[in-house]
């Protein structure tokens, strides 16, 4: 992905102007929720339907299941053939695709705009009418641990990822990579599929987002066409598994055949949903948390870059990660590869500084009017994607937000005092809260072929 | 980011597109520059693209790393202005800089905010940067030791090694053949002089397009355009770089690595930019390998037989005859399967030519999408880059679809049996073996 693009959205996560009136919701009687967006730029529609289950809800011993069933989801039903759907998708001109993660699994199709009665069709069909063949089941999870292997167990600093997440949660499910366990896929049967579709696929348990040149009103009447007739079907949620208070520093080095030594480090933070019900996190300290991130690491003049790579030249490369749109409680993680002539404990050194710093020293007013910059003009940008801000949109209902506090971000981030971020630096950044993981690389001796079972986490499509 | 399919690779190749397109405004500066302006006003942002032919194939022998190590140069000092000024004042004003090279061109990119206030003072630094970058010799150090972490870290990926090894083989001692990051031995020799002269032979108006898309009218384009791109030397245009010979006899490359998975790379070279068989080439292409999961290879070595997550295979066109690349990856032990089974799709689609129906579903989905990419500033921007860089026609866009309708099962035959073969094909296979 683009990393420095990557880098700038980040604090910014979930901003824009919505104008307000544009964006319409209504709940149909079976418990979908749609959501339509108008944007008449061009003649073109992206339809999304977000189900609320992720890596999160799956047992132990059934890591992967979600991200399994999103393959198994273009697989075919009574009424389709297996892989019908991409073809009649694709015979429209769309373009279509999938992604399952911590806490969702989503389909998409962008399409040119009179042609979005198609994807209602066919989403409405899958939702209810699955197939879930043995003999395509066999096939496609051969495809998943290819996936795997190749997302994953190939590719040295995921396998750091991976085996960071299991050190840094010891009780809550996102110690468990998306894409599974391989002993759990190659464990997987097509019954316990069929289980994991009939428990989370129903009408009350998806999002329908819709943004592009339509109006609200004829989408909501064909929403209500193809999707009402699917049956209601409550869902049981179990009660959400709380991280214990982490109380002293955790370590893990992975040794694995690479060339560059890496470092990834992380605190626990709260997030948006960790708000309310008598949790003791204000509302403003998820945007001091995004607001602190863009000082670190919000581009060229922020102070990683500024300091670490240019002005000390420690690090080849160091990137923060933090999104505040998350079911569960969520990981500050900064990630560094250091500089030729210096090692990662120099550079783990380097970044304690720099979180020590922020706890010591207010920010200045020049670095908060930056990122602030940042933010509004991040919030026009951000809107030249059609697909973008539908993305903004089902990940905040998916995760159980009101998607309408995009009206208020940009203000509420504006609204961060350098105080502010002092404070969350001072209560979340603390050692006894962190998590470091190391990797140790191995020689990568030609024709040796020795690469230890794997790890990784993240998005999987 | 794409799970289900790598629908980007065929992006890539089809990254020039539109219909009834936007309404372009052409017109060329007094340096030579040639200017491509789409006016929208819907958001109050500005893109700009200057483009140079300055890519990793004006990299002298010896020095491969030169072109992308002056283009990210670039904002690390321009007249008095240190990286730190820059950095702090592009992002003061909330702007975005970048800028970059790949085989053909050099970009530096821009965006911002139309607003005055801030649009102003952005497109005086992004000017400065065009036209008085200081190189520091200092940072030419820093980022020289960044190119070869980068570089190292390339080695511990299989993908990037099949990559880099696919075009050595494939164009053997043609500029194409290294990668525009450069190799060890070139990024480690490259001096600030060659940065200078690097920058003062290709970074000039003869050698320069320009594209602005967003919320200006003509007459603030036209001004745009001149206290920008305008403000450079006139220079002379870049030599045409060499023709590709094509292989004549296959060749296969092995490399041993420490994977589960095997990555393999089949492939020819394809065609350049502008090529008469481009549409047939390019609608076969979605046919075969391009098409996401419904492309004949998908179909065959993942959803029949399982091998593999991700199957493509793409051309990528470039100022001269670019490659076409067939890829997939695989455990290690169905190495040998996979690659019989893909090798025999190709051989099958070149000898017998897709279906009508194929070539029905494959026309319906490039037209009917053909909005999909015009669909944002940034996409307009990119097919403009190209058909400025390219020397495309202004109605590229608007003959897109006709172009497509027009394609028959007999051209696609036709263009495929004389441009690839399947027996002349350099392979590259990166894994354990068995």
């Amino acid at each position: 992905m683009l990393r420095k693009i990557r880098r700038l959205l980040i604090p910014l996560l979930g901003l824009w102007l919505a104008a307000c009136g544009q964006t319409q919701e209504t709940t149909l009687a079976n418990g979908l929720r749609v959501i339509v967006k108008e944007d008449h730029r061009s003649p073109v529609v992206v339809s999304q339907i977000w189900y609320r289950v992720g890596s999160q809800d799956e047992p132990e011993r059934s890591t992967g299941i979600s991200h399994v069933l999103e393959h198994m989801m273009f697989k075919g039903t009574a009424q389709h053939g297996p892989n019908e759907f991409s073809r009649i998708i694709a015979e429209n001109g769309g373009r279509e695709n999938a992604f399952t993660s911590y806490d969702y699994t989503a389909y998409f199709q962008q399409l040119e705009k009179s042609r979005l009665p198609i994807s209602f069709e066919l989403e409405a069909d899958r939702m209810q009418n699955l197939t879930l063949a043995d003999e395509e089941f066999r096939r496609e999870i051969r495809v998943v641990m290819e996936e795997r292997r190749w997302r994953t167990d190939d590719q040295p600093e995921a396998v750091v990822q991976e085996k960071f997440m299991t050190t840094a949660y010891q009780a809550h499910p996102y110690r468990h990579p998306v894409i599974g366990w391989m002993t759990d896929l190659e464990a997987m049967t097509s019954k316990q599929l069929r289980d994991w579709y009939g428990r989370w696929y129903t009408p009350s348990n998806a999002i329908l987002v819709v943004v592009g040149d339509v109006a609200p009103k004829e989408v909501i009447e064909q929403a209500k066409k193809y999707f009402g007739p699917v049956p209601a079907r409550p869902v049981e949620r179990p009660k959400e598994v709380v991280e214990p208070e982490q109380k002293s520093e955790r370590r893990v080095r992975v040794a694995v055949p690479a060339e560059v030594p890496y470092v990834l480090m992380g605190y626990h933070v709260p997030v948006h949903t960790s708000v309310g019900h008598g949790s003791n996190v204000a509302d403003w300290e998820p945007y001091a948390l995004s607001v602190l991130t863009g000082i670190l690491d919000g581009g060229q003049a922020a102070r990683f870059e500024r300091e670490l790579v240019r002005d000390k030249k420690l690090a080849a490369a160091v990137d923060i990660d933090y999104s505040a749109v998350a079911r569960s409680p969520g990981m500050l993680m900064i990630d560094a590869t250091p500089a030729n002539g210096h090692n990662v404990a120099e550079l783990e050194q380097a970044i304690r500084a720099q979180i020590e710093r922020i706890k010591r020293e207010p920010v200045t007013d020049e670095e908060l009017k930056r990122v602030k910059a940042q933010v509004v003009a991040s919030n026009v940008f951000s809107r030249d994607s059609v697909f973008y801000q539908a993305m903004q949109i089902g990940r905040l209902a998916a995760v159980g937000l009101d998607w309408r506090m995009l009206d208020d971000y940009a203000d509420k981030l504006k609204a961060v005092t350098a105080e502010q971020v002092q404070t969350v630096a001072r209560k979340y950044l603390v050692d006894t809260n962190l998590t470091v993981a190391v990797l140790d690389p191995l020689p990568m001796a030609k024709g040796q072929r020795r690469m230890p079972r794997p790890q990784g986490g993240g998005d999987v499509r | 980011m794409f799970g289900k399919s790598l629908a980007f690779l065929g992006l890539l190749f089809m990254s020039v597109a539109a219909s009834a397109g936007p309404k372009i405004h052409h017109w060329t500066l007094e340096n030579g520059a040639r200017v491509y302006f789409v006016e929208t006003h819907e958001l109050p942002m500005l893109q700009i693209r200057a483009v140079f032919d300055a890519g990793s194939s004006r990299d002298p022998v010896g020095k491969s790393g030169l072109a992308r190590l002056t283009s990210s140069m670039l904002d690390e000092g321009a007249g008095n202005l240190s990286a730190d000024d820059i950095a702090g004042q592009f992002e003061g004003l909330g702007a975005e800089f970048g800028a970059g090279a790949d085989r053909d061109m050099a970009t530096v990119d821009l965006r911002s905010l139309s607003d005055a206030a801030l649009l102003d003072p952005a497109l005086d630094l992004y000017a400065k940067i065009l036209t008085a970058p200081s190189f520091p010799a200092a940072s030419l150090e820093r980022q020289r030791q960044q190119v070869l972490v980068a570089l190292q870290k390339d080695m511990q990926s299989p993908g990037a090694v099949a990559d880099k090894t696919f075009y050595r083989e494939l164009y053997g001692d043609h500029p194409y053949a290294h990668d525009p990051l450069g190799d060890v031995a070139g990024v480690k020799a490259i001096t600030r002089e060659d940065l200078l002269t690097h920058y003062r032979s290709y970074y000039v108006g003869a050698n320069a397009w320009l594209v602005i898309v967003g919320d200006a009218s003509k007459r603030q384009a036209r001004k745009i355009a001149e206290r920008t791109v305008g403000q450079l030397p006139a220079g002379r245009a870049a030599l045409p770089i060499p023709l590709v010979r094509m292989l004549y006899s296959p060749l296969q490359k092995q490399v041993a690595f420490p994977a589960t998975q095997t990555h393999i790379m089949l492939g020819q070279t394809g065609m350049r930019r502008g090529d008469p068989d481009y549409f047939p080439l390019y609608v076969g292409n979605y046919i075969l390998g391009g098409g996401g999961l419904v492309s004949r290879l998908s179909t065959e070595v993942r959803e029949k037989q399982g091998l593999s997550y991700s199957v493509y295979s793409y051309f990528l066109p470039l100022r001269k005859a670019g490659p076409m690349i067939v890829g997939l990856q695989t455990k290690n032990a169905q190495r040998d399967q996979a690659l019989k089974l893909v090798r025999k799709v190709i051989s099958d689609f070149v000898a017998t030519g897709p279906t009508e129906d194929e070539l029905n579903a494959a026309k319906k989905h490039i037209t009917g999408g053909f909005p999909l990419r015009l669909d944002s500033n940034a996409k307009i921007a990119e097919n403009l880059a190209v058909i400025a860089f390219y020397d495309l026609p202004l109605t590229y866009l608007d003959d897109f679809i006709p172009s497509v309708e027009a394609v028959t099962v007999e051209q696609i035959r036709k263009a495929f049996r004389q441009r690839v073969h399947p027996n002349q094909m350099v392979t590259v296979v990166v894994g354990a073996g068995r």
